[in-house]
């Protein structure tokens, strides 16, 4: 993808040109692609991701979600370095598990975005790579999405792209979704068939466009009676 | 783990606070279990509830000294959210705060609609500029320092010592790229708090990429004697203006009043409108200019 990074100071494309004599670095990060999309509705909340694993040019894996039932009512889904994913989910379990057992309740979806946003602070110095999105039902029974930054700035939002695709994702979103940049709509309410049938088609373009995106698409829809798992076929090239 | 060896990456900091002092100081650092600040000769109690921070900080060079270097740090592969504009003043019928609602992140819009304002408490609200998760996290931390401090002393700090608490607070982070730029706006007093260090009062206050711009409107037409109304138009525009000019703000506006009864919100506005209305009234503006151009020329 063009963009500024890959133009040196003198205009020319770095990859191109010879740039002077650099230190190639051992970088602790690496990038693993995937995508994840979360959408509250009004008593429901869906978290998607697809579920290639891919590392440059290869892919590792075509079946590696990135949802993870936290609670009965909340999925995280993580996308960026896949071996922070890994540890940030293992410190988020033993944590939900502590408070279990210390306060005798499960956590809510709020409150497992504000821990969420401290564990990721702590770190502001050597960040976890990692782009998160909460979805659950808070503790009226409405649906709740959380979009974080990797050092853990929050936000509670009703709709929220992140990953590899967020950027060609989010403004579709913001357009079908929140009808902006629209003018004389009628705002109808999402329903949760029509919300799980644009996650699809809104994935599916999404493999089109990005090379990080693709194999299958898994989808988790949190209600009051639980969490239903959908997998889809995507694009697998 | 063979990363951590690699890295020399030690998994827990070798001492409970950051930065790593060699001898440590501890009536500076505010990150240690017991509150040591003496504030009239109390000490606060020492068993505290306070949940110390702690920050992993990546040891990739062997360094001799103990004072940690901040510059050598892990690249960042991704950008942090930053970019804003703010504004603060004070005028006869309180003090007036508004910001923009745009966080960028590189060149990508990350979130059209952040809070940049929050209210400590119901006569104190702060404007945030910088980056977002430093902003978010330091004002949950004073909002819970200032707490604590209500509880404990019963009575309010007051902003010029919340102002200090918060400098001292944000002191062992200077050099490091924490950046956070707060103005603490009360009933009757301006106070911006940087990570740098500066620690300012003042009547009129703008902060961020698009303050520039934000300074030509309010000083044009800022003035003591100003009504609520006036004053609310003119920090609209002066927002409306710096969003206008400057590509890292954007999208809503956030006003807020302070008066020595509390803080009242406005509802947040769509600067799209305004732009539509600016617009209108350029139009007419333009159509008498023709006009009298026209004759002119007749």
């Amino acid at each position: 993808m063009l963009s500024a990074q890959n133009f040196g100071e003198s205009g020319k494309m770095k990859e191109y040109h010879y740039a002077g004599p650099t230190e190639h670095r051992f970088s602790p990060y690496a990038f693993n692609g995937g995508t994840v999309l979360a959408v509250a509705g009004e008593d429901f909340a869906i978290v998607a991701s697809d579920t290639r694993l891919s590392e440059g040019y290869s892919i590792h894996s075509r079946d590696s979600p990135k949802c993870y039932k936290l609670t009965d009512t909340t999925v995280l889904g993580c996308s960026g370095f896949h071996g922070d994913c890994l540890t940030l989910t293992k410190i988020i379990d033993a944590r939900l598990k502590m408070y279990k057992h210390s306060n005798n309740k499960t956590m809510t979806s709020g409150a497992i975005a504000a821990m969420l946003s401290t564990i990721l602070y702590s770190r502001r110095f050597f960040p976890y790579y990692v782009y998160n999105i909460i979805g659950g039902l808070d503790e009226q029974g409405k649906g709740a999405v959380y979009s974080f930054d990797p050092v853990g700035s929050y936000q509670r939002d009703t709709y929220k792209a992140g990953g590899s695709a967020s950027a060609m994702l989010q403004p579709l979103l913001d357009n079908q979704i929140g009808f902006k940049n629209m003018e004389g709509v009628e705002h109808v309410p999402l329903t949760k068939d029509k919300a799980v049938q644009l996650v699809k088609d809104v994935f599916v373009s999404a493999a089109e466009r990005d090379v990080y995106t693709g194999d299958a698409l898994r989808i988790c829809i949190v209600t009051k009676e639980g969490i239903e798992e959908q997998n889809i076929p995507l694009r697998k090239d | 783990m063979a990363l951590e060896d690699i890295c020399n990456f030690k998994d827990k900091p070798t001492r409970k606070t950051f930065p790593f002092y060699a001898s440590e100081d501890t009536s500076v650092s505010v990150f240690t279990e017991s509150f040591n600040f003496k504030w009239r000769g109390e000490m606060t109690s020492k068993k505290a509830s306070d949940v110390p921070l702690e920050f992993h900080v990546p040891s990739l060079f062997k360094r001799p000294s103990s004072r940690a270097s901040h510059s050598a740090s892990v690249r960042r592969p991704f950008p942090l959210s930053h970019g804003t504009t703010t504004l603060g003043f004070i005028f006869q019928g309180g003090v007036i705060a508004a910001a923009d609602t745009r966080a960028s992140a590189g060149g990508l819009v990350a979130c059209p609609a952040v809070h940049k304002i929050t209210p400590i408490h119901s006569h104190l609200v702060v404007t945030s500029s910088g980056s977002g998760a430093d902003c978010m996290l330091w004002e949950r931390i004073l909002t819970r320092e200032i707490r604590l401090y209500q509880l404990r002393h019963k009575r309010r700090l007051s902003i010029r010592g919340t102002a200090k608490l918060l400098s001292l607070m944000l002191h062992p982070f200077k050099g490091t790229d924490v950046c956070v730029a707060l103005t603490l706006c009360g009933w009757d007093k301006l106070i911006y708090v940087c990570s740098d260090g500066a620690r300012l009062q003042g009547d009129i206050f703008s902060v961020g990429s698009g303050s520039p711009y934000a300074y030509g409107v309010l000083d044009r037409s800022l003035s003591w004697s100003l009504n609520k109304e006036e004053a609310i138009l003119l920090a609209r525009e002066a927002v409306f203006r710096a969003t206008h000019r400057d590509a890292y703000s954007g999208n809503n506006v956030d006003l807020f009043h302070v008066t020595a009864e509390g803080w009242r919100q406005r509802q947040r506005e769509d600067l799209k409108e305004e732009y539509y209305r600016d617009m209108e009234k350029r139009g007419k503006k333009m159509d008498v200019k023709t006009k009298k151009a026209a004759k002119i020329m007749r």
